[in-house]
């Protein structure tokens, strides 16, 4: 682990580093507030090594989500370069960028998202349903339940489950399909010191054991630090 | 896993589910009892026609193909009619409508018992005065009727004489002196029921008497019977009453689904923003609110059917003479699919509008 500076700052996608599995470069989105329009991202350089585990930083308002949303397909840059495990999400169509969102992402929310009038072991089922997957998952996939110390819990709804059991239970559904890259955002925002702390360790955990490329939004430097480097973000551009 | 989440979507908000069924069983209803107050009351009619014992119907030419309600025909005309070969009884009866569908009868009892082999009295017995009245069972029910009451009808005092059962093609039965003189229409009847020697002459006798009398109306009794059906053109206008009671069962069942269905995806937007980041496409969602819009509409028929038997019971218990209702299975598979496909329809504009959601505006939905 370390707090290292951003390496992402590059002129063109050709000279990025050939093992990243997320490249971005002069990304750009504005929204349309009105009749106004706001740049959300001015132009974002960035490159995350596959097995990386990447936490970025920054200000309400930085853009960290905007780029979340965008590498996470959930949203298309109106310009720029983002290619995402050898997919280029700029020119994607939305049914192209849902289909995307099936297998190669997984995300992890503050709000954990998990659905109410489902059980945990069905929140989980439905998104192996919807990666096209109806099999029982695979031993890796146990493992990573072992890890995540929910198999208890399983059969309870949301409701019944503490914040961290169901930040465990969204973590397990984001990695269920085995995607190229977690991305979680602010996911100890909603949680105590204790359970916060629990969750960042089993990110770390599934990196280090399972390899798994992990994106962190968050506001928290303490909880950046699990991760291998970060990279800080400020009025819509990468700055250190 | 579709169906689980459906399922579990419609069990998550109960009352909503439950409301919505109640709400799409109505016009199921509505439409089942329609249908089965037609088919029992022209069941009820061939019935009791048939019970009359007559095998050939004669009546004034100006007859309505099916109802008659006038005294158009001269007696007289049952004593010719007696004569003629192969027939065994003829008797005159002036048909009366009071509160319709029930209609008074004027009878000759002596010659309408030759006809039908006699009543079954339930209590009382036949006519021993001008004013005496004879009733079915269900009729007594209705009016809560008993023998030697008194019974104001037609703007008459009557005293009612004798319970009958019902199926022998009277509900209400008076003198017919007595009636033609309250009508002052001495010596007219409505419709001369005629009994052949067996009933295999039927035919037979028919065709005399068309040959007979041929300014006169002749039908036999399976002839008539057997217009009374609801595809038949005289009830053209009953077609058309049902087919815009199923109307307003279609806009019904629309319109309670698509409100439904609004307001589950409005609750749910977060929850299509969920499924939405988990990469379910914009089919899946439209499929997930059709899906539960169909399980809606499938609670609501059986619902609806279920009411149905309600209703029956209901309308036997409070006016089992007037109207009759029978159980229309055929009519279920109508039923339902009038209500899947306006569910179908009512759940499209709620299904389109949650399959095209931003998923980030849905997953921030407070």
């Amino acid at each position: 682990m370390s707090n290292g500076v951003s390496n992402g700052v590059s002129n063109g996608a050709s000279s990025a580093s050939n093992d990243a599995i997320i490249q971005t470069r002069d990304l750009r989105k504005i929204y349309r507030v009105g009749q106004v329009d706001v740049a959300a991202l001015r132009g974002v350089d960035l490159d995350v090594k596959a097995g990386e585990f990447l936490a970025i930083i920054g200000p309400s308002g930085s853009g960290k989500s905007t780029l979340f949303h965008i590498i996470g397909g959930l949203t298309p840059p109106t310009s720029g370069y983002v290619r995402v495990a050898d997919r280029d999400l700029a020119g994607m169509t939305d049914a192209e960028r849902t289909r995307m969102r099936r297998r190669t992402v997984g995300f992890v929310f503050q709000k954990f998202n998990l659905l109410p009038n489902l059980t945990a072991r069905d929140n989980i089922a439905v998104a192996r349903y919807l990666g096209g997957t109806d099999s029982k998952p695979d031993a890796q996939f146990e493992e990573a339940l072992n890890l995540l110390g929910i198999a208890q819990r399983l059969d309870h709804k949301p409701n019944a489950l503490s914040g961290g059991e169901q930040q465990r239970i969204a973590i397990a559904r984001a990695i269920v399909n085995r995607p190229a890259i977690l991305l979680a955002d602010e996911p100890t925002g909603n949680l105590d010191t204790e359970n916060s702390r629990a969750v960042l360790e089993i990110m770390r955990d599934l990196n280090q054991r399972l390899g798994q490329t992990i994106l962190m939004i968050t506001h928290n430097p303490e909880a950046a630090a699990y991760g291998h480097r970060t990279v800080q973000m400020r009025d819509g551009k990468v700055v250190a | 896993m579709t169906f689980k989440l459906v399922i579990e979507n419609l069990k998550h908000r109960p009352m909503r589910s439950l409301l919505s069924i109640l709400l799409i069983a109505v016009p199921v209803t509505l439409i089942l009892t329609l249908a089965g107050m037609t088919d029992g009351m022209l069941e009820d009619s061939r019935q009791r026609t048939r019970g009359s014992g007559a095998d050939v119907l004669v009546r004034g030419s100006t007859a309505a193909a099916i109802a008659t309600f006038s005294g158009t025909l001269d007696e007289r005309y049952a004593p010719v009619i007696q004569r003629q070969p192969h027939v065994s009884v003829a008797t005159g009866v002036l048909v009366h409508s009071i509160d319709p569908p029930l209609a008074v009868m004027g009878i000759d009892l002596n010659q309408f018992t030759r006809m039908n082999g006699g009543f079954h009295y339930m209590a009382g017995g036949g006519f021993q005065g001008p004013d005496d009245m004879l009733v079915d069972n269900l009729y007594a029910a209705q009016k809560h009727l008993k023998v030697g009451d008194s019974y104001q009808s037609l703007n008459h005092g009557w005293r009612i004489c004798g319970i009958v059962e019902t199926g022998k093609l009277i509900r209400i039965a008076v003198p017919a002196k007595t009636l033609q003189q309250l009508d002052d229409i001495p010596g007219k009847v409505s419709v001369i029921y005629v009994k052949a020697d067996v009933p295999a002459h039927a035919d037979l006798v028919a065709e005399e008497l068309r040959q007979l009398l041929p300014s006169l109306s002749i039908s036999t009794v399976e002839e008539w019977t057997s217009q009374l059906t609801v595809s038949s053109p005289q009830l053209s206008s009953l077609r058309i009453f049902t087919n815009v009671v199923i109307g307003i069962g279609v806009v019904i069942a629309f319109a309670v689904v698509c409100l439904a269905q609004y307001m589950a995806v409005l609750q749910r937007t977060r929850e299509i923003g969920i499924l939405k980041s988990l990469g379910a496409a914009k089919s899946f969602i439209l499929g997930i609110i059709l899906a539960e819009a169909l399980g809606l509409g499938i609670g609501g028929s059986i619902l609806g059917i279920l009411m149905s038997y309600g209703a029956k019971w209901l309308i036997n218990m409070l006016v089992p003479a007037s109207i009759q209702m029978a159980i229309s299975y055929q009519w279920w598979p109508t039923a339902t699919a009038i209500t899947l496909v306006a569910a179908a329809l009512g759940a499209l504009y709620p299904g389109l509008s949650a399959a095209r959601h931003d998923p980030i505006e849905a997953l921030a939905y407070e």
